[in-house]
């Protein structure tokens, strides 16, 4: 297991594998938001949490397709689903690395856009600490979506739709946390729901990802 | 370790298209599957390896035994020779990919990025994989597509090397190989018999 989260891992970072495609897309989006929205900074700083989550769950979105269609193009898919590791175990694996190389990034540069949007000082932790319990749920269901099209050409489209409807909870209680935590408000139920559906996801989708993957690939 | 079929009816696309298939498989021996394109090679192999389910019959002895090799060589291009051969051998518990390198002519190429060898010596890659995997029963997709003839000569050597430590080998392949101790499988007379049955489900 650990031999495939670190496959991952430097298949990502190398040239190619579509690193930093989700940070660039983040940073894009926060910067142009100021010039599109216009230089009211009551304004921005109203909507800079929801702008940050926005952001965050598009850049995920967007490195989706990664996850798992270059392994099903090489057949290293066929070869892992042979191999004595649980498909279950390789479809966490492949959350995981997708976490780590998309999502982290984003959790940790969220801040330093915060200042490009006005965000106030309250906000910053929450903002980190929302992002960082969501986007797991984002990884894990991306790659739910990502199974569901396997062996799709050009799925990219068809997965987008089937998985922005079930990124909707998880963006409402994340931008609510950051919202609330930004006006100095109590933060706790939110983020007790954003937890359990990180939770949730984790604990259950990698069963159904593994199922939908092994009728995929007869 | 045996691995036999009884009576496998295999799908693709929802339609049956072998019937009956039986064959025994033991230790030290190897199976040529043969027949015209389209005759369900593949789609029999891929049965035995469990990468997809049988229509009828059952395959026994397969279980967590079979290292499946198929049509495309789940090479990657941006990992090295040694690199993609130590995943594979740490994901199967192996420790040591040099008599694997050895076996395939890889030395020499070991530090090179997947991506910049040539159709063969891929090829080369994806069967030194089969070694790593410390498996009995190899299940081959036409094994020796894009090798030249030393490379084939390779393979055979690899093969008779694993059936002689007791492991087993099924192939599909058209050409020849060096192997006169093989058994060979005609599929040609378990062609299914397409029947309106099938074609009502093949098309729900």
């Amino acid at each position: 297991m650990r031999a495939l989260l670190y496959r991952d891992l430097i298949l990502a970072i190398r040239a190619g594998g579509g690193f930093g495609l989700g940070l660039a897309f983040f940073l894009i989006v926060t910067v142009l938001v100021p010039f599109g929205v216009g230089p009211q900074s009551t304004l921005l700083r109203e909507i800079a949490p929801g702008i940050l989550w926005i952001g965050a769950l598009l850049a995920c979105l967007l490195s989706l397709d990664r996850i798992l269609a270059l392994d099903w193009e090489d057949g290293s898919l066929d070869l892992l689903a042979t191999a004595p590791l649980p498909l279950e175990a390789v479809v966490a694996i492949k959350a995981l690395a997708h976490w780590i190389t998309t999502a982290l990034p984003l959790v940790l540069v969220a801040p330093v856009l915060g200042v490009l949007l006005n965000l106030p000082a309250t906000g910053y932790l929450w903002v980190v600490i929302s992002l960082a319990v969501g986007t797991p749920a984002l990884s894990v269901i991306g790659t739910f979506g990502a199974a569901l099209t396997a062996g799709l050409k050009r799925g990219g489209l068809l997965m987008s739709l089937l998985v922005l409807p079930l990124y909707v909870p998880t963006l409402i209680f994340g931008a609510e946390v950051a919202r609330r935590g930004a006006d100095g408000l109590t933060v706790q139920s939110p983020l007790m729901l954003l937890a359990g559906i990180s939770f949730g996801v984790m604990a259950l989708l990698p069963f159904a990802s593994a199922a939908v993957l092994r009728i995929n690939l007869r | 370790m045996t691995l036999s079929a009884r009576d496998l009816t295999v799908t693709r696309g929802g339609m049956a298209i072998l019937e009956g298939v039986s064959f025994d498989l033991s230790e030290g021996e190897a199976l040529v599957l043969r027949g015209p394109n389209g005759i369900g090679k593949t789609t029999l192999l891929r049965s035995v390896a469990g990468l997809q389910p049988v229509e009828a019959g059952e395959v026994t002895g397969a279980e967590d035994q079979v290292a499946y090799a198929g049509h495309s060589d789940g090479v990657k291009a941006m990992l090295s020779v040694t690199e993609n051969l130590t995943f594979w051998a740490s994901v199967f518990g192996v420790a040591n990919i040099a008599p694997a390198l050895a076996a395939f002519d890889l030395v020499d190429l070991k530090s090179r990025l997947a991506g910049t060898l040539s159709a063969g010596q891929k090829r080369r890659l994806g069967l030194a994989r089969l070694m790593v995997t410390n498996r009995p029963i190899w299940v081959l997709d036409e094994p020796t597509v894009s090798l030249d003839a030393a490379s084939v000569a390779l393979f055979d050597e690899a093969v008779r090397r694993h059936l002689g430590s007791g492991g087993s080998a099924l192939m599909a392949t058209h050409i020849d190989l060096g192997l006169s101790e093989a058994r060979v499988l005609d599929l040609g007379p378990y062609k299914a018999s397409p029947s309106a049955r099938q074609m009502d489900e093949a098309f729900l």
